[in-house]
């Protein structure tokens, strides 16, 4: 049996849902594999939906909504833009292919867009294959990172940065001054890295405590940075330390109402 | 929070005809549905959208006792109003229901391949019982509306708006900058291509506004600050003796109008007497100073069509053009008017005509191209010389003149952006006032209850202002005849344990419809909200829910979707 990819869309009710309407009262095929949900706007996804969707196994996320300018609430498509964008940087660190998550802009009069997209899509990942979370036995370590990126994408820092963007763009900063998408993406690939392994410490050492040396392992990473992270994490009171083995601290989740 | 245990969901699948029936087997599909959790009932229809597909569904909530409706059939954008209303005349909340669209996402789509159809169109089902389990009812508020209109900018546009209105029964307030009513028509002469005089249209509808006992003119004053929303808002005036005025009203209708672009530094402009703008000419022409003139040069699209910045072509430069090369032969006939355009903006068969009497008359046109526009090269004795490139002929033309006129573009008030920021309706990229939708909603802003007219919205001339001002004055009468509004219920709503107060959401949100209280806290203008959602998938406390849309319930679908078990 040829593998046919599951894919959940999350289309805006306006543009891209009405264009898959055209497409249906067009009579224009597409491949079955499509789920759509249907929301007032693409800017109503929550990174976290996305991520827990890939988690759950869906071999491709497609977020659709109305073109640029086109937007029925104005510009609510750029801030889905903006999340999309820092969600690839973040699903591209778990070991799932960002690809699997996409973006496109379809008009309520793009029915044939709507289905080559469609088509596109399913035989991308035809390619590509099953997702390593799709199935009954997802893979242990990609879960452990969809999940810790899942919980990155919940935490205030990124969050508040993506939702901050248009506004530092429009107005500039608080002094006035202008702040430039280059000095914004810098910022932001900062946090996501140091918010993403934060979040994957937490939920490693939640099941087990572990040390410096033993986490440095598990992430990859050389203990330094691993270290620094801990001090972080342990001013914001999410780690502490479970006991001491030898000389060596061993670290444990503090319980956070996240 | 979470799924309703008490859930009694009936399902109702429609053939339609053969069009979903042809191709999805629809009988599989009721009895599917009947196996998903919290589904009491399912039944197919023939019809579910005709009137006995309709008693169906009312007889169904009666005798199963159902709380939560779906219908699997075609697409809530055309059908879903229909079904949420049987629902509310049986007695259960039209936010209890939802739909699943089998047809246009299914048996249309895939008619080739029935059998992936019909498992689709059970994985549709089961995605809308696991939204629909997770639904809640909801009540769209209902608001009292003002029955009175705020019209800002006493010019033409903004005076007849008002005079409409009124004539409707309403109260009316004009608020006008300047220290009389008037506009941009005081300084005009005569209006093409009628050549009637610009105060016999304006005088006759100023008196009519000025003698009206349901309008009330504050001249020499400003809009400081507008709250509320459609209905009922609350406006500071400041009136020009320093003094604070405060109103309510229901609508409000921006008429600011525009200015004539100063083209300082462009052709001379400035620097010669000679050369002068055509509002300039015009008020010449007025005060019945035009000197005899020997040659006159008028240039178009002077600080307009431009590559950067004013981008936009003015619309009205060329019949104005046109309009004042004719008075000036009337009045001296053996002067000579040259007129140097780019495209000539004569649209439709009056205007056509317009410019074919022109050229009967006498008036040289000569078109220019951008690459190569009109220069002056010499001066001497008072009198310029202007050099083109004549595109048709393909060579240079001089021509020596004693007057040049600049034809220069509408440009948008330099308070507009401040007036924008007070009633919180965007500016275009060219600074004019931005509609909702160019061919939707082209007088309304996205914000309602306010809406725009006139100059203020793109340049445009007299008779295009005063039809767009009819419109206007319709649109703003539609709430203040209803006197009473229900507004959407899918809206956003704060968590203040969890708001911190960052003000992400202020930003964020198209309408204002979010504030911050006085703690710092985010609260929605429930009213002002229009549901998109953008404000909770942003928060960084995850402090916003969004009604009918909520986190827990679009996750439900995707997991349904993935055929994961109802968590």
């Amino acid at each position: 049996m040829t593998f046919e990819p599951k894919i959940v869309a999350f289309c805006c009710n306006w543009c891209a849902y009405a264009g898959a309407d055209l497409a249906g009262v067009g009579r224009i095929s597409y491949p079955t594999n499509i789920r759509i949900i249907r929301l007032m706007c693409s800017g109503r996804v929550d990174p976290v939906m996305v991520l827990e969707t890939l988690a759950q196994g869906a071999d491709g996320v497609l977020v659709m909504g109305c073109h640029p300018g086109d937007c029925h609430y104005i510009d609510g498509n750029l801030q889905t833009e903006r999340k999309i964008k820092m969600l690839k940087k973040l699903v591209a660190r778990t070991g799932l292919e960002p690809e699997r998550l996409r973006l496109e802009w379809v008009s309520a009069s793009e029915g044939g867009r709507f289905a080559e997209l469609v088509k596109d899509f399913t035989s991308q990942l035809k390619e590509m294959g099953p997702s390593s979370l799709s199935g009954e036995k997802p893979d242990p370590n990609i879960l452990a990172s969809v999940l810790a990126a899942k919980a990155t994408a919940g935490d205030f820092r990124l969050r508040v940065l993506v939702g901050k963007e248009k506004g530092l763009i429009e107005d500039g900063n608080l002094y006035g001054e202008e702040v430039t998408q280059k000095e914004l993406d810098e910022i932001m690939d900062e946090a996501i890295e140091a918010e993403y392994v934060r979040n994957r410490i937490y939920l490693i050492v939640k099941d087990q405590p572990l040390s410096v040396k033993g986490l440095s392992k598990r992430l990859n990473l050389d203990s330094r940075t691993v270290l620094r992270h801990i001090v972080v994490m342990r001013q914001k009171g999410l780690v502490t330390i479970d006991k001491i083995d030898g000389t060596t601290p061993l670290y444990t989740a503090l319980e956070v109402d996240k | 929070m979470g799924v309703d245990e008490k859930a009694r969901i009936g399902v109702f699948i429609c053939h339609c005809g053969t069009n979903i029936g042809g191709v999805v087997d629809v009988p599989k599909v009721v009895e599917y549905a009947k196996t998903l959790p919290n589904v009491v009932y399912a039944e197919a229809n023939l019809y579910t959208c005709s009137s006995e597909g309709i008693s169906k569904i009312k007889e169904g909530i009666a005798k199963y006792n159902l709380n939560r409706v779906i219908v699997a059939s075609c697409t809530p954008r055309t059908h879903g109003p229909l079904f949420r209303t049987a629902c509310e005349e049986a007695g259960v909340n039209k936010y209890l229901f939802e739909m699943a669209n089998i047809r246009d996402q299914c048996s249309w789509a895939h008619m080739h391949e029935p059998e992936k159809a019909t498992e689709k169109a059970k994985d549709l089902v089961r995605m809308a019982v696991a939204k629909a389990r997770l639904l809640k009812p909801l009540e769209e508020p209902e608001i009292d509306v003002t029955p009175s209109a705020l019209v800002i900018g006493g010019g033409i546009s903004g005076m007849t708006a008002a005079l409409c209105l009124a004539h409707q029964g309403f109260k009316v307030h004009i608020i006008e900058k300047g220290p009389e009513l008037g506009g941009m028509l005081k300084h005009l002469y005569r209006l093409y291509p009628t050549m009637e005089d610009a105060s016999e249209k304006l005088n006759p509808i100023a008196n009519a506004v000025k003698s009206n006992k349901g309008i009330d003119v504050l001249t020499s004053s400003v809009v400081k600050q507008v709250k509320g929303f459609i209905g009922n808002f609350e406006v500071t005036v400041q009136r020009g003796n320093g003094e604070n005025t405060n109103l309510n009203v229901g609508t409000i209708i921006v008429a600011t109008g525009a200015v004539d672009f100063e083209p300082v530094g462009m052709y001379g402009y400035g620097r010669y007497d000679s050369v002068i703008t055509q509002l300039q000419l015009e008020q010449l022409l007025k005060k019945g100073e035009l000197k005899r003139p020997e040659r006159v040069v008028m240039i178009q699209c002077v600080g307009a069509r431009e590559e950067k910045g004013r981008t936009y072509c003015s619309r009205i430069c060329c019949m104005n053009a046109i309009k004042n090369a004719l008075l000036i032969k009337e009045l001296y006939p053996e002067a000579d008017v040259y007129i140097l355009f780019r495209d000539l903006q004569t649209y439709g068969r009056e205007y056509e005509g317009y410019y074919l009497d022109a050229r009967r008359g006498f008036i040289e046109f000569i078109k220019y191209t951008p690459e190569r526009p009109p220069e002056i090269v010499s001066e001497l004795g008072g009198k310029l010389t202007v050099r083109v490139y004549d595109s048709l002929l393909g060579s240079d033309i001089e021509i020596e003149s004693d007057l040049i006129v600049l034809s220069t573009p509408l440009v948008p008030h330099e308070e507009a952006k401040e007036l924008s920021q007070v009633l919180k309706v965007p500016l275009g990229p060219n600074g004019f006032f931005f509609e909702a939708h160019v061919k939707l909603r082209p007088i309304d802003f996205a914000t309602d209850g306010i809406y725009v007219c006139g100059t203020a919205h793109s340049p445009k001339d007299t008779a295009e202002s005063v039809s767009q001002a009819f419109g206007v004055a319709s649109r703003a009468a539609i709430p203040l005849a209803l006197k009473h509004l229900r507004t959407e219920a899918i809206t956003a709503v704060v968590d203040e344990n969890l708001c911190s107060g960052c003000g992400t959401c202020v930003k964020l949100c198209p309408y204002g419809a979010i504030e911050k209280d006085d703690m710092g806290i985010a609260r929605v203008t429930e009213v002002v909200c229009k549901g998109c959602g953008v404000c909770a998938a942003s928060c960084p406390e995850r402090a916003i829910a969004m009604h009918h849309f909520t986190d827990e319930q679009v996750t439900a679908q995707a997991l349904a979707a993935l055929g994961r078990t109802f968590v």
